[in-house]
């Protein structure tokens, strides 16, 4: 029976949070019109509801019921499937994420995590990389060359950001001997002062650019670049299907957020009289507005400025930055 | 038997999708079966409680995979079939057939005959990553620090090959001869 009612609680769990990281990724798109139309002194969305609150609504409606194209020539299986894998594996990335204290409800005590695995670190930066084979299989699929440069882009962006970021954050696993991002959040319990962010600002910067380009946003959205590529992989793609990619890229956004502000920002202790829960929204909200603002403030780097930067900069600060952690934690 | 069910289902998945890697002529669907088998292995892992080989397995692949993807990318055109010229079929496939009942034979043999033992049974309470870093760094150091040196002499031989003629960039050719 225990099994059956773990078995419940999860797929409940895992319901809710599909539905919310979905609707919020959803509100995400409204928020960074708005964010950017404040930035440049525009209104932005203003016509459907107030404050143009309804376009959400309104934009979800024509992705649904746009014609559903597929060109000639694109291998069809692997064009239908790009998208489902981009949003799968942003929502099994957030599998492992605990966004609140656990609390208790009637009695029964409930972790707002959907599985607290033992590496759950590791799981999600994993799922999350799986997520590049979304944009690599559209591109590679669409019979059509931006989407190719678009595919080969994604492929180099992986393979070296996926470096940068895994030894970025070598230096604060080394301090608290734990991947369970419940020990993570645990180890910052102190309150302001014990935050990671003060003992490791070094990996804290690099983790947050190689978020950024693990997420293809702004300074680097070599990916789907209007100006270069059309829109990169996403060139062949109409209607729902390219609705999954943008969903998949946003809610890999707010798992990056929540990563960053659990393992660098002190997760979800209470700070003062805040409770844990706000806290943690707080530190989420702020994360995603950052993006929004990077996207406003900084203009696209060319793929040659960001190997460089990749390899000859960011890594070797990086090993750097461990060998440091090594030698004084020894 | 939830156990059974995950295990037959991730059996068939994997068994298909390395079925599709051989038997397709499409240099795309062998790929993309190529990862997503690599993937499910993992569940195989993270039902026997190995969840850190599970996530390794699903990181070290898709990153493997990835840059097969890209050699895939520069030398065949992936959304078209590949022309395949297989002479002798019959000796080919009779070979493969006899090789792999071999290799299950030879791998199965020592199962059947001894009862086979952990040699270092998991400790109760102890982590994943705690109990592979204790066997690496005690007892299987050696082959380990040999592993590393080996990957860093293919990464120089690596680097050493590339570097001839990395002068030569389109840019800078063309530099050159706008230069003169």
């Amino acid at each position: 029976m225990i099994e059956t009612a773990l078995i419940i609680e999860t797929v409940v769990k895992a319901v809710i949070a599909l539905a919310v990281i979905a609707g919020m990724a959803g509100f995400a798109t409204f928020l960074e019109r708005k964010v950017l139309a404040f930035m440049q002194r525009r209104l932005g969305p203003m016509h459907v509801g107030p404050y143009g609150l309804l376009q959400l609504a309104a934009d979800g409606i024509k992705l649904f019921t746009k014609e559903d194209i597929i060109p000639q020539n694109v291998v069809k299986p692997i064009f239908v499937i790009a998208p489902i894998i981009g949003a799968v594996s942003a929502f099994v990335a957030i599998a492992a994420v605990p966004y609140f204290p656990q609390f208790t409800v009637f009695g029964y005590t409930i972790h707002p995590i959907i599985s607290d695995i033992n590496v759950g670190l590791l799981f999600i930066m994993g799922a999350a990389s799986v997520g590049m084979y979304g944009p690599l299989l559209a591109g590679l699929s669409s019979h059509n060359k931006w989407s190719l440069l678009g595919g080969a882009r994604a492929v180099i962006q992986l393979l070296s950001f996926e470096v940068v970021s895994g030894l970025s954050i070598l230096a604060p696993l080394m301090m608290i001997g734990s991947l369970s991002l419940i020990d993570i959040n645990d180890y910052q319990i102190g309150g302001f002062s014990s935050w990671l962010v003060w003992k490791q600002p070094l990996a804290f910067v690099l983790f947050a650019i190689a978020g950024f380009a693990e997420t293809n946003r702004t300074p680097f959205d070599l990916v789907e670049f209007e100006a270069e590529i059309v829109s990169g992989y996403a060139t062949e793609y109409s209607g729902m299907r390219w609705g999954l990619f943008f969903i998949g890229e946003y809610a890999n956004m707010i798992t990056i957020s929540a990563l960053v502000s659990i393992i660098f920002m002190g997760g979800y202790n209470p700070l003062w009289i805040i409770p844990g829960a706000i806290m943690m929204l707080v530190k989420v909200s702020f994360w995603i507005f950052l993006f929004l603002w990077v996207r406003a403030a900084w203009p696209h780097v060319r793929p040659d400025q960001l190997m460089w930067v990749c390899w000859k900069v960011l890594m070797p600060l990086a090993l750097i930055n461990i060998l440091i952690t090594g030698i004084v934690l020894v | 038997m939830f156990e059974a069910i995950a295990f037959y289902t991730f059996s068939i998945l994997v068994i298909g999708m390395f079925g599709i890697v051989v038997f397709s002529k499409n240099a795309l669907y062998s790929m993309s079966a190529l990862a997503g088998g690599m993937i499910f292995i993992s569940g195989f892992f993270f039902l026997l409680d190995a969840e850190f080989l599970g996530v390794v397995q699903i990181v070290v692949y898709t990153g493997a995979i990835m840059a097969v993807y890209g050699f895939g990318m520069m030398f065949f055109d992936t959304t078209r079939d590949i022309k395949e010229n297989i002479k002798f079929k019959k000796i080919i496939y009779t070979l493969a057939l006899l090789s792999a009942i071999f290799t299950i034979f030879i791998l199965m043999a020592p199962v059947y005959s001894v009862r086979v033992e952990a040699l270092y049974p998991a400790i109760k309470d102890v982590g994943n990553i705690q109990m592979v870093g204790l066997l690496l760094f005690t007892k299987y150091l050696v082959p380990f620090e040999l592993a590393a040196i080996m990957l860093l002499v293919a990464m120089i031989a690596g680097i050493v090959l590339v570097k001839v003629k990395m002068e030569e960039t389109p840019t800078n050719i063309e530099v050159a001869k706008g230069g003169k």
